[in-house]
């Protein structure tokens, strides 16, 4: 016979209950399980309500537990049900509707609530907090009405709601008390610095403004400030802080300061209640972040589980905005004073600024703004007060400056501890995550999330855990997923693919899916491009390219349109032009009545709606090589007007874009590929979003790679400085080569360097002098075989009939 | 059930269809995308993708009986036009005959 199970009951179905279950769960099945929830949900990832309210997530993408977890695990689950209080005596909970509930053991994590100011018209109808979903729900209903919204609350809440509201196509200001937002986790200037940034995003800003009282008669219209001014809005959120959730323990005598009172293991002043999370207060201090709830859950579940645990000691918290494309992060003390060291970097252009604080050589703060690589391992460094070093130092600030290569060196995953925190949200360990690799053969991250965790919160830490995995695995390793296959018809990789087309020497589309064993034989519109892509680097000389094989645009030379109709750009080398060439162009709108002449986002002009059996005459008028505006390969090269005509031109920027694209016009490549030059470092051509961008100084060229301004922005990062002329173009070709042998298929740039890393490609491009000349040979062969498409389909009389002209017959009536 | 009756027109010759590809036919007003597979088999659908936004069908990838769609992917069946999972549609077919090396296409006398 079995002894009866304990009963342990926890209040508060949210993060902190059902995160500390979970630990619970996992060291021991000694309990029988109540859980009450006064929201309508399962457990939901609350620090993803600003996906919600923006609409990039449904509920249910937030989800972190759905109710079968509940079923599976045997918990009972009563959501939508408010506890009222607790009887001690009795050692039961009471719900709103009378119903007690036995319980040996009480976890107590009610969270918190929406701080609202007591101001006249704070219950005025439109007038919302920001903490759960019935929040965020009343949020976008008012946005489906209304279009003014006021955020009062310059904080991480307020400017997150700000943001999902801009999404939603409100005019939103966010009005903040203090003269600088996020005052308690920024500086001065990196406050100011995501001002300007969420101001270029949409949001107005009113700082060191009181609000006073919110004005309407049943709805709110308006708010009206401590100096008299009134300020229009139909959505008012409060977002000034959040308050411990209290009030149960308060009614029920426990013994509560701002939080509900608790020791180093989570022991509230009753016997058998316990608290943790936002409504629990540790050491004086509540928290208002993730982080330490799993901590403190840790601590919990271990207690409960008899294992005496080391006593909870506190947490040192670290920040991060969600808000797309604003990149900020802060730990520890990040305000100096005198007896601080500041190591600090600002980069305007590229819109970043790193600081970090030290205290007799100690680590003791940090604020990123812009780029948030170095979060993690600065995170790390403030919480174990770590000594700074030499290496340390420069990981942090040294790196990517020039052709030194080395870069953080110190933030290897080898030489991590097991001990270290990788998932600061679900409080996983780099140990933990190695030893389920290992003990469970796991290949993938998503794997690694369902069994420990780690990635399942913010999502910050994924490409850390995907370090980890690829460190584990090593050759094994996939790049992001176990078999990260091609497409549905076969189990191969990219890798394998192109393994097996250069160790077997196959040339044909047909052929590689034959030897591979293709599951769908003639394959689909995923990997024939990819293949036939693959086999013409591999084999450039050889390999004949399958029309067959492509999509539309490069079968066909021209872009697809909606209708049918299709797109022509004639190359015109760096955005150079003459009036003849354009007389030319007009001429020939004109006569095939061309329904729209544009320029286009990479200076070239598109001609638009022409049919496509016009296309080969249009070609042959227009005389001009093909824009490649549909390639997988190189499109344009964008230039600025350079010493030629610019006063402040330091570098003929016209001359080496007409250079460039006379060069590497015609390749093909992994993804579209874009190229700027600039003459001087104002930039004018915008190297910073493209994926090889040059700017010219007095005393020769920087090289910056990765950027993209399309679907996901990402910055270039500085490649390396070069002297010469003839240097810049062997590392262009070296770069391209080396990108156009490992991209996979459709892979821009700016993923690419994300996922093997700008060291790796400065390695074999920059510091290994003997792989760059051999990429540069091999760059040479592919680009002598390009011949000008547009001529091809002109000249090829069958090409021309069957792909692009239609067959007219008559219907006999 | 009522039978339709079809008229066939002559469409051209088989070495006007390279295999792999399709040709645009036009026939008066209709637009007949025909597709000729690797194996020698020829179909003929009309030439609009079913997809809600619309576009053309005759440039997508042929691979076995099978047609993706060139504007956004649809996995479309050759032989009844019937769109595949995940998506649903249909695109309308007509039948395609061989004499010799002359092709027909049979259009109900209905349109």
């Amino acid at each position: 016979m079995t002894a009866p199970k304990e009963k342990l009951v926890v209040v508060g179905n949210g993060m902190a209950g059902i995160g500390t279950l979970e630990q619970i769960l996992k060291l021991t099945d000694r309990f029988d399980v109540t859980v009450f929830g006064s929201e309508p949900y399962p457990n939901y990832n609350r620090i993803q309500l600003s996906y919600v309210l923006e609409g990039s997530k449904k509920v249910e993408d937030i989800i972190l537990n759905p109710l079968e977890w509940y079923e599976e695990n045997g918990i009972e689950l009563y959501i939508g049900t408010v506890v009222e209080r607790i009887d001690t005596n009795r050692k039961v909970v009471l719900t709103e509707q009378g119903e007690a509930f036995h319980y040996d053991h009480l976890i107590l994590a009610t969270g918190s609530k929406p701080f609202i100011l007591p101001i006249p018209g704070a219950e005025l109808d439109g007038v919302v907090g920001f903490r759960d979903i019935q929040d965020c729900e009343k949020m976008r209903e008012a946005a489906r009405t209304v279009r003014k919204a006021a955020v009062i609350g310059g904080g991480l809440l307020g400017l997150e709601a700000a943001k999902g509201l801009v999404q939603l196509g409100m005019e939103v200001t966010v009005v903040h008390l203090m003269d600088k937002l996020m005052e308690r986790q920024l500086d001065g200037r990196a406050a100011r610095m995501l001002k300007e940034e969420l101001e270029r995003q949409g949001i107005a800003f009113m700082l060191e403004t009181q609000t006073k009282e919110l004005v309407g008669d049943t709805r709110v219209t308006g708010l009206k400030f401590a100096d008299g001014h009134v300020l229009e809005a139909e959505l008012v959120v409060m977002a000034v802080g959040i308050a411990p959730n209290i009030d149960i323990a308060r009614k029920s005598g426990l013994m509560v300061n701002r939080g509900i009172v608790v020791d180093d293991v989570m022991r509230t002043s009753e016997p058998n209640i316990y608290a943790v999370g936002e409504c629990c207060e540790h050491r004086e201090i509540c928290y208002g972040l993730v982080a330490p709830l799993f901590e403190q859950g840790g601590v919990l579940a271990k207690h409960l589980a008899g294992l005496n645990p080391e006593p909870y000691k506190g947490s040192t918290v670290s920040t991060k905005l969600k808000i797309s494309g604003v990149d900020v992060f802060s730990a520890g003390q990040f305000i100096e004073s005198e007896e601080h060291q500041v190591l600090t970097v600002q980069d305007d252009w590229k819109g970043t600024y790193k600081k970090v604080l030290l205290k007799d050589r100690k680590v003791v703060g940090a604020v990123l703004f812009g780029d948030v690589t170095d979060a993690m391992v600065l995170d790390k460094w403030v919480k174990n007060a770590s000594e700074m070093t030499q290496d340390m130092y420069d990981s942090i600030f040294d790196g990517g400056t020039c052709c030194s290569g080395d870069k953080k060196a110190g933030l290897s995953v080898e030489a991590m501890d097991d001990s270290e925190i990788v998932c600061g949200c679900n409080g996983v360990t780099k140990g933990t995550i190695v030893e389920v690799i290992q003990a469970n053969s796991f290949t993938t991250v998503e794997e690694i999330k369902k069994c420990t965790g780690a990635t399942r919160s913010c999502g910050g830490c994924k490409p850390m855990v995907e370090q980890i995995l690829a460190y584990v695995l090593g050759d094994e390793f996939e790049g992001g997923s176990a078999k990260e296959t091609i497409c549905a018809c076969t189990d191969c990789t990219r890798d394998e693919v192109v393994e097996a087309i250069r160790e077997k020497k196959l040339t044909h589309v047909k052929e590689v899916m034959i030897v591979l064993g293709w599951i769908n034989p003639e394959g689909c519109s995923k990997c024939r491009p990819a293949i036939n892509y693959y086999l013409g680097m591999v084999w450039p000389k050889e390999h004949e390219d399958e029309l067959e094989s492509r999509f539309v645009n490069e079968r066909l030379h021209a872009n697809i349109q909606k209708d049918g109709t299709f797109s022509v750009v004639p190359r015109m080398y760096g955005g150079v032009t003459t009036p003849g060439e354009l007389k030319k162009i007009a001429e020939i709108a004109e006569k095939y009545e061309v329904p729209m002449v544009k320029v286009t986002g990479g200076q070239r002009i598109d001609l638009l709606g022409i049919k496509k059996e016009d296309l080969p005459s249009v070609w042959a008028e227009l005389d001009m090589p093909s824009g490649a505006a549909y390639a997988k390969g190189l499109r344009t090269v964008k230039t600025c007007v350079g010493n030629r005509f610019c006063r402040f031109g330091t570098q003929d920027s016209i001359g080496m874009g007409i250079t460039m694209e006379k060069k590497y016009e015609g390749l093909y490549m992994p993804a579209k590929f874009k190229m700027a030059v600039n003459g001087c470092p104002r930039n004018c051509a915008e190297s910073s979003n493209k994926d090889l961008g040059i700017v010219g100084n007095d005393g020769g060229w920087e090289i910056y790679v990765g950027g993209n301004g399309g679907i996901k922005a990402r910055i270039a990062d500085l490649f390396c400085k070069v002297k010469s002329d003839e240097e810049l173009l062997e590392i262009c070709s070296a770069f391209i080569q080396y990108y156009r042998e490992n991209g996979k298929y459709l892979e821009r740039t700016s993923d690419w360097i994300e996922r093997v890393g700008l060291e790796t490609v400065q390695k074999a491009v920059i510091e290994d002098k003997a792989q760059r000349k051999a990429l540069v040979e091999r760059l040479e062969i592919a680009i002598s075989r390009h011949r000008d498409p547009w001529q091809e389909a002109i000249h090829n009389g069958s090409l021309r009939m069957n792909l692009y002209e239609p067959i007219e017959v008559t219907l006999q009536s | 059930m009522t039978t339709q009756t079809m008229g066939y027109i002559a469409i051209g010759e088989l070495h006007q269809f390279p295999p792999m590809y399709g040709r645009l036919v036009r026939a008066g007003q209709l637009e007949i995308a025909v597709f000729h597979t690797s194996e020698g088999e020829l179909y003929a659908l009309e030439n609009r993708t079913p997809h809600a936004k619309g576009g053309t069908l005759v440039e997508g990838i042929v691979s076995g009986h099978y047609v993706y769609c060139p504007m956004r992917d649809l996995k479309i069946d050759l032989r009844d036009g019937k769109v595949q999972e995940p998506d649903d549609g249909e695109v309308r077919t007509f039948p395609v005959r061989r004499i010799g090396d002359r092709l027909e296409m049979g259009i109900p006398d209905t349109l």
